[in-house]
């Protein structure tokens, strides 16, 4: 043996086989049933629209780090993750160029502006989508129902019209008209809406997922969608107390996808479980006020993106006591 | 049964089947034994024999030089080679006494057994165990009978036996709770008689099912020592985890378990107690794994203090494949030795002889703010933050975030995806801090 090649360093000498990769990995594994569903119920045009954001965002990521002589690290695969998220945010009928834009403003403005990975204090994908909003609005909330056949498509109830323009149903809590459609459309996800938002069930597996390898904590999740059913169930639509739908408002719009996948990105939530609690509840309460008393029929990506910034904050409060606490 | 535990933690793999059913094999030294002035926490020890000198087994040959510290002895009879430094398994030189073996084994004077200790007090029981040159075998070498006079206002109800051994690989004491078990027995017998208002406890984790069967045996007539069964996660074994998980109690910032009524002492040390007490013998042997993917035969020794690490692995078959690196004590919190001639010290629990498809030398990533690092810390601190405020040298920060309280487990670099050397950042920031406190002069550092 020679003994001039033994490694001395500092304990410990084992580490657990996680590394970014595989958790990201588990984050796309998390995202399948969702893909599925949105490709089950926007056929054709949902799938361009996640490959074409995916691809955006992984040649977004070598390209900059490539141009800043940086090491490239799309193999981490956040950028493939970013680019669902984004995909998923947007609704079925937009042109395939703006999953292009979307996904280069996420990944090189929102993430490598700042830091890069680990320093966005916003998630690139609800960052991207507001811009998206913001520029093009009539694309962005063109709500087609290519392929849902649950009531919402229109107010005629006509199913299977291409590309309708449709109702959605936190429009339609908000508005007061049209019919609801079936709890059980809503939770599977026979609804309109962004591709990746609308199946609560498959992205409720997901999460169930990411609880289980541990990749996410329970705490955002149960605690952001917690506040929105107690919150909506209490104040109701219509001014008086304990008369609103939450199982409606639960399974409707981005909460879900809010909740379980942007709302844990990690760079751009707390670290501690109290400070992920405090997360979740201000989340709640502001996705709640936007949908009942704001001007959209949805908060989701403003509040999440609003508690994003409160975010270093939240860490320097929430700092927990040593275990044993001070001496006595 | 309830099984018990603490909050948080990791399950690293624990590879005890390497050495767990190997019984322990009795290992005479070969060459020169050398015996290091500083095996303990506290002043090191002055050497009082010189070259040339002929020293006899047992005979002192390090004299403390403060109340803290204990003596060393010579654990062969021989012939003084010399009083040089020497390297030991920390990494260091250390002023040492090489003892060339006789092999005749010639015993001191004074080593006669003692059949009763129910006439000593407790002052006369102390200071047989610090003669003896008894220190915690658990690794943290802090000298037992320190321990064992806590200061007078505080009531100790509780002596804890650590039999958790949560170190992956590690079967030593393990083994002994198998093979020596009336002997960790009657040290506990004998503390327990030093604090007759307290009760004792063997805390083992549940992945040693033969080791809690033979204590619980041992015990059956004892209504005063309990087998208390703990849940199979790292770092079971830390004190501070050990006595929250037995007792419920949670040791304060800064202050020693005796603050919470409670002592908390290796099974070794248990052992060591006994053959002081009963058998009149210091501290000269320890049991050792030697173990690892890189050995050819894995096994568990019991070997004289003084026998250089590369008996040891000889001892074991030597090396199948090319080592990567070797760990004096165990891969979360032991010491990667640079050379394998260094001797086995009171602090060497095992030597594990890593390849390089074991080891982990991971290449750092950025942070991604995970936060697997804060629900893995048994402490309760925030890893990343505490790693950002050292990486700015905000030392200040690091206090603020507790990070003086960080036990140096190891478990947030364990689990971190990107490979931060976090604790590592923890031991600089600390030493820093004591050196600054040092500095300024403040006592009770």
């Amino acid at each position: 043996m020679s003994e001039t090649t033994l490694v001395v360093s500092s304990s410990p000498h084992i580490r657990s086989r996680e590394s970014i990769q595989s958790i990201m990995g588990n984050v796309l594994i998390a995202l399948a049933p969702a893909t599925f569903a949105a490709i089950y119920f926007f056929k054709l045009q949902a799938f361009l629209i996640i490959l074409v954001s995916v691809l955006s965002a992984v040649v977004s990521e070598a390209l900059w780090q490539k141009l800043t002589g940086q090491r490239v690290t799309v193999n981490d695969l956040s950028a493939v993750v970013t680019g669902v998220l984004l995909a998923f945010n947007l609704p079925s009928s937009v042109p395939l160029w703006i999953p292009v834009v979307g996904s280069a403003f996420a990944i090189i403005i929102v993430k490598q502006f700042f830091g890069g990975m680990g320093q966005n204090f916003m998630n690139p994908a609800l960052a991207a989508r507001a811009f998206l909003l913001a520029s093009w609005p009539s694309i962005m909330t063109n709500w087609a129902a290519d392929g849902v056949t649950a009531a919402t498509t229109s107010a005629t109830s006509s199913a299977t019209v291409d590309a309708a323009s449709s109702a959605t149903v936190l429009g339609i809590l908000k508005s007061g008209g049209g019919n609801l459609p079936a709890l059980w459309d809503l939770f599977i996800g026979n609804v309109g809406g962004c591709i990746g938002e609308t199946s609560a069930l498959a992205l409720l597996i997901g999460g169930a997922y990411l609880v289980y390898k541990k990749v996410i904590t329970i705490n955002i999740p149960a605690s952001y969608i917690g506040t929105v059913f107690l919150l909506t169930w209490i104040l109701g639509r219509d001014g008086t107390l304990f008369t609103g739908k939450p199982v409606y408002e639960i399974f409707a719009g981005g909460l879900m996808l809010g909740a379980i996948f942007m709302a844990t990105d990690y760079s751009s939530s707390p670290i501690t479980p109290l400070g992920q609690i405090i997360m979740g509840v201000g989340c709640g309460i502001m996705t709640t006020v936007i949908r009942i008393y704001g001007g959209y029929p949805e908060g989701v990506s403003y509040s999440i993106l609003f508690m994003n910034l409160f975010v270093p904050l939240i860490d320097k409060f929430t700092i927990p006591e040593a275990f044993g606490g001070k001496k006595k | 049964m309830k099984i018990l535990t603490f909050k948080k933690g990791v399950h690293p793999p624990q590879n005890k089947y390497l050495t767990q059913n190997m019984a322990i094999e009795y290992l005479l030294p070969e060459g020169d034994l050398v015996f290091p002035m500083s095996q303990h926490v506290g002043t090191p020890c002055e050497p009082i024999v010189k070259k040339g000198d002929k020293v006899l087994l047992g005979q002192r040959i390090g004299e403390p030089k403060d109340a803290v510290s204990v003596p060393i002895h010579s654990s062969v009879s021989g012939i003084v080679k010399d009083v040089i430094p020497y390297l030991v398994p920390g990494g260091n030189k250390v002023l040492s006494v090489i003892i060339e073996n006789d092999k005749q084994y010639e015993k001191c004077e004074g080593l006669a057994p003692r059949k009763d200790y129910h006439n000593l007090s407790k002052q006369e029981l102390t200071s047989i165990i610090r003669d003896a040159g008894v220190v915690g075998m658990g690794g943290a070498t802090f000298p037992t009978h320190i321990k064992l006079t806590p200061p007078a206002d505080e009531k100790i109800d509780s002596i804890i036996v650590n039999g958790a051994e949560c170190e992956p690989y590690i079967t030593s004491d393990y083994r002994v709770m198998l093979e020596e078990t009336d002997r960790v027995v009657q040290g506990l017998k004998i503390v327990l008689y030093m604090f007759p208002n307290a009760k004792g406890y063997i805390g083992i984790e549940d992945n040693k099912k033969k080791a809690i069967e033979a204590m619980r045996n041992a015990v059956k007539n004892e209504p005063n020592i309990e087998v208390k069964v703990l849940k199979t996660k790292y770092p079971q074994g830390g004190e501070k985890q050990l006595i929250y998980a037995i007792t419920g109690r949670k040791v304060p910032e800064g202050a020693i378990p005796a603050k919470i009524g409670c002592i908390v002492q290796n099974v070794e040390t248990m052992v060591a107690i006994e053959r002081s007490v009963l058998r009149g013998r210091p501290l000269m042997r320890r049991i050792v794994t030697v173990t690892g993917g890189a050995i050819q035969n894995p096994k568990v020794f019991n070997v004289r203090l003084g026998t250089s690490f590369r008996e040891l692995i000889n001892a074991a078959g030597g090396f199948k494949e090319e080592p990567v690196k070797i760990i004096s004590g165990g891969p979360m919190m032991g010491i990667a030795i640079s050379s394998i001639d260094v001797p086995v010290v009171k602090s060497t629990s095992s030597i594990v002889c890593m390849t390089a498809k074991e080891a982990a030398l991971p290449e750092e990533n950025v942070c991604i703010r995970c936060g697997k690092c804060v629900n893995a810390c048994p402490m309760n601190l925030v890893p990343t933050e505490m790693n950002r405020a050292v990486v700015k040298g905000d030392y200040e920060r690091f206090e603020k975030l507790h990070g003086m309280d960080c036990i140096e487990c190891g478990c947030c670099s364990y689990v971190c995806p990107s490979k931060r050397y976090l604790v590592q950042s923890f031991r600089t920031a600390k030493k820093i801090i004591m050196d600054n406190r040092r500095n300024r002069g403040e006592h009770n550092v």
